[in-house]
């Protein structure tokens, strides 16, 4: 049973390698881009439950801003990949343009909040 | 106005139907503008009602000492002794919002006054609302349904007792927002553009500035995401929608001094993150399906749910950890009372004492929505025909407001809007059905087309389309007896492509039926446009600072609260503290410029309960508590000479279960006799020795020798007394209000001593325990 679940998790795993793969390589700079942001994110909230919350709006600010980040990173990814037919008639430096603007917004507010 | 332009453009064809839509829209905003108009018409432009004094007061600091001085505001005019720190406590969109319109009319060479630019502020916004409202049923139904929806909620009664030219409250500006920032959300779930996503959180952040309402749209659409995932209609569309609304609209809100750290820490919000959550999950899954075979898929699908499901438990772990440990469950007492309608009546008598936080009657449906009410269930059919992201975004909406109605008649505000938009479509699809089928007949007039409702067997066969169609056609039958509109501007828009749709898929109405149907369409409009022109020229436009009423010998106006306030602006110290009832709070400060002991933002229920124990307690024991809190001057409303009704007698009870409530020695039943709240000779010996009682019916008998009162229409119980510890110094025309001075302390060396015993004993009556508490803080 444990024997069959770890063989399929390894095949699955394979599987989702070979798939992945194919990706186009601007997908996967993003997709960096997004492992980056979560992980800045975890670090902070590793820290934050290590030394403690104190200033707690600059916590915040830390983090929403890494998952803020990661957010508009993926929604830039879901826009500009060419498999997703929802977004055929939307250009790439559109999509791009919106996720400045989107990025301007998010760390303008959190520069505001930072305190 | 909006309709004669209409039938004098039904002859135009589609090209022209967008400039059409144009001049109808203006139209439209001057009828929201204009029919807001009355009170300004009927009484003078004056601020109303009390809240908006508050606003009123806090716009014009705004406008004087700048908005850094703004937010740091310290108000110690209210709350004496305590304070209250206004830029922290107040959410500012209504103020900012006033306060820019004015600076930009000044800095035009507009010199208006600020209390000018607040008196119509809500009539702009108003129609800035109806032109949301078109935007938002647009990107639900298309712009026929728009443009009746934002027609109809020109004139919405409920919309309009919140804002016609006046009442400078919240609502004015945050009704606009709340569907501004639904059109924002529908209209990126509808394009997928993170632009709009932008537009959304900005717009959201306006709405968390403006009310505090926003908690519905942080919960809303929550709902919705969830509703899409589980009935499987996510899309990447979605995902762009809701995930940077949350990022965003969570650091936004934080922003607002008054949110602040609540918006990630209370449970209002909690929701949103857990949605969050669950959309990644689900983002994830669809991801990885679209990769993967099929058959790894499966395998996938049981590590990836199992993964996410862990996650989903640990933080609803975390979060019941972090709720449970706060006293209130990290609710708020107005949300509580929202879930659990009970709650605040068992536990929060202040909030249960306003009016409008009280459950709305049946009769306030029919008031508020009229004809609406019926129109709403045809709507929800269209909705379902067919369903999209949008539509079932619109029937959540419209399923939450009307429960959230149900339980507190001010949140029929909130319904207001959405019954206007399920209205309106379902109106513009009934008319849809209606023209199109008497254009498909009459070039053939002598044809027989026999097709109607039964012949639905028929369409069934042909397209689920006309399934759809033909389950509107039956409802709009079914309501056409008691419903209508005057939205046939609309038809112009929609009707070129109605028609061809119309002929392709057979559905055919007889003649005569789709004539009389169009015409009790157009009654029932007509009877709503007549209702709502009543309830905003006669229910709604009362200032209530100056009232009026109509007896055989003409016109009354009683302006007895302005002449009160005056009063005390001209006759008393800057520095003197005035108590009331927390009611006339606001107005005290902003119109006399006194002190007050308390007011209508009622942030401490102990401040309170202290000023509704000095109104219970007799008259020593009350001049006591007043000398404690440094008051100059008491004063009461009192209706009992021209039968005003909401006077403070008949407040009276409240104020004894809001002061029994922290001090357990006034008991509610020690005023009512038998159950029965009286104030005639039956009354109790508590009630006729109480402060209330004697201020109000002070040299009363004086007035007709009887002392009979036109409010409880009965003669009062105690009709001679003197007052020992305050004196009659002022009271208005009408008797409507009576201002009393203490006493001061008599000048004697035996009182020091008196006073100083009385802490500890001589509180037979009124309790030792309290008067040591209560004097310690001040």
């Amino acid at each position: 049973m444990a024997k069959s679940t770890s063989k399929d998790a390894q095949d699955l795993l394979r599987a989702l390698w070979s798939a992945y793969s194919a990706t186009p390589t601007n997908l996967k700079i993003i997709d960096l881009y997004v492992i980056f942001a979560v992980f800045t994110a975890l670090i902070q909230v590793v820290y934050m439950a290590l030394v403690g919350s104190f200033p707690f709006n600059s916590f915040l600010s830390g983090v929403l801003s890494c998952v803020g980040t990661a957010v508009l990173a993926v929604c830039l990814r879901i826009q500009v990949n060419k498999e997703n037919k929802e977004f055929k008639d939307l250009a790439p430096e559109r999509a791009f343009a919106d996720f400045v603007l989107c990025n301007l917004v998010l760390h303008l507010v959190i520069m505001n909040f930072l305190g | 106005m909006a309709a004669s332009d209409a039938s004098n453009g039904s002859s135009f064809r589609n090209a022209f139907g967008s400039v059409l839509s144009f001049f109808i829209l203006i139209l439209i905003g001057v009828l929201a503008f204009s029919i807001r108009l009355f009170s300004v018409i009927k009484y003078e432009s004056v601020i109303h009602e009390f809240d908006p004094y508050f606003n009123y007061r806090v716009t014009q600091f705004l406008t004087k000492n700048g908005i850094y001085d703004f937010w740091n505001w310290f108000d110690d005019r209210t709350w004496y002794p305590l304070g209250r720190v206004i830029g922290g406590t107040v959410y500012p969109g209504l103020t900012l919002t006033a306060g820019t319109l004015w600076w930009l009319l000044n800095s035009l060479n507009i010199p208006l006054s600020v209390e000018t630019v607040c008196v119509f502020t809500a009539p702009i916004f108003s129609a800035f609302a109806s032109w949301a409202t078109y935007l938002l049923t647009k990107e639900v139904k298309g712009s026929g349904a728009g443009l009746t929806a934002a027609a109809l909620l020109a004139m919405v009664p409920s919309y309009m007792s919140r804002s016609v030219a006046g009442s400078y409250d919240n609502e004015a500006v945050a009704i606009f927002a709340l569907i501004f920032t639904f059109y924002l959300y529908v209209k990126t779930l509808n394009t997928g553009s993170l632009f709009y996503a932008t537009l959304n959180a900005i717009a959201y952040f306006y709405m968390v500035c403006s009310w505090g309402g926003y908690t519905f749209i942080i919960n809303l659409i929550p709902m919705h995401v969830l509703l899409c995932i589980v009935t499987g209609r996510y899309s990447s569309r979605l995902y762009i929608a809701y995930a940077p609304l949350v990022v965003l609209g969570t650091l936004l809100a934080s922003l607002v001094p008054v949110v602040g750290f609540n918006a990630v820490m209370t449970s209002e919000h909690f929701a949103s993150f857990l949605v969050f959550i669950i959309i990644h999950v689900v983002a994830l899954v669809y991801y990885i399906r679209g990769i993967l075979s099929p058959k790894m898929f499966k395998v996938a699908v049981t590590l990836v749910v199992s993964v996410g499901l862990a996650v989903c438990c640990a933080t609803v772990a975390v979060l019941v950890a972090v709720v449970a440990s706060s006293p209130t469950k990290g609710w708020s007492g107005r949300s509580l009372s929202l879930l659990d309608p009970t709650y605040a009546s068992k536990y929060i008598p202040i909030i249960a004492s306003v009016s409008e936080h009280q459950p709305p009657t049946w009769p306030s449906y029919f008031m508020d929505i009229n004809v609406l009410a019926f129109l709403v269930p045809a709507g929800i059919i269209a909705c379902f025909s067919p369903l999209s992201d949008a539509s079932s975004f619109m029937v959540l909406y419209i399923v939450m407001s009307v429960y959230f109605s149900g339980v507190m008649v001010r949140l029929m505000l909130v319904l207001a809007p959405a019954a206007c938009i399920m209205s309106g479509i379902a109106l513009s699809q009934a008319f849809d059905v209606f023209t199109s089928s008497i254009k498909f007949q009459l070039p053939n007039l002598l044809d027989d087309s026999p097709v109607d409702v039964n012949d639905a067997t028929s369409d069934n066969a042909v397209a689920p389309t006309a399934v759809a169609k033909t389950s509107k056609s039956e409802d709009t039958t079914k309501e056409r007896t008691s419903k209508k509109s005057k939205k046939k501007e609309k038809e112009p828009v929609e009707k070129p492509p109605s028609k061809s749709q119309a002929k392709k898929r057979l559905l055919v109405l007889p003649l005569e039926a789709s004539i009389i149907a169009i015409f009790l369409l157009m009654l029932l409009g007509a009877f709503y446009v007549v209702h709502s022109v009543w309830a905003a020229a006669e229910a709604y436009s009362a200032p209530s600072i100056v009232l009026t009423s109509r007896s055989h010998d003409g016109l009354h106006v009683f302006d007895d609260f302005r002449e009160a306030y005056a009063w005390l602006s001209h006759n008393t110290e800057v520095d003197d503290k005035v108590a009331s009832w927390w009611d006339y709070g606001y107005q005290t400060t902003a119109m006399a410029n006194r002190t007050v002991i308390v007011d209508n933002n009622t942030w401490n229920n102990t401040h309170i309960a202290t000023v509704g124990t000095a109104m219970s307690s007799p008259e020593k024991a009350a001049w006591e508590i007043f000398q404690s809190l440094d008051v100059k001057y008491v004063l009461v409303v009192f209706g009992g000479l021209v039968g005003y009704p909401s006077d403070d007698i008949n407040k009276f009870l409240w104020m004894v279960r809001i002061g029994g409530g922290v001090f357990p020695h006034i008991r509610e039943a020690d005023y009512l006799r038998d159950g029965n709240y009286r104030i005639d000779s039956m009354a109790t010996p508590t009630m006729l020795n109480c402060l209330m009682y004697k201020l109000c019916y002070y040299r009363f008998v004086e007035t007709d020798g009887q002392g009979f009162d036109k409010v409880r229409r009965t003669e009062i119980g105690k009709k001679h007394f003197k007052l020992t510890h305050f004196e009659e110094v002022f009271t208005t025309h009408h008797w409507m209000v009576r201002i009393y001075k203490l006493k001061p302390p008599k000048n004697r060396i035996r009182g020091k001593a008196k006073k100083s015993k009385s802490k500890t004993s001589s509180s037979s009556t009124s309790g030792s325990k309290r008067r040591g508490t209560k004097r310690n803080p001040f």
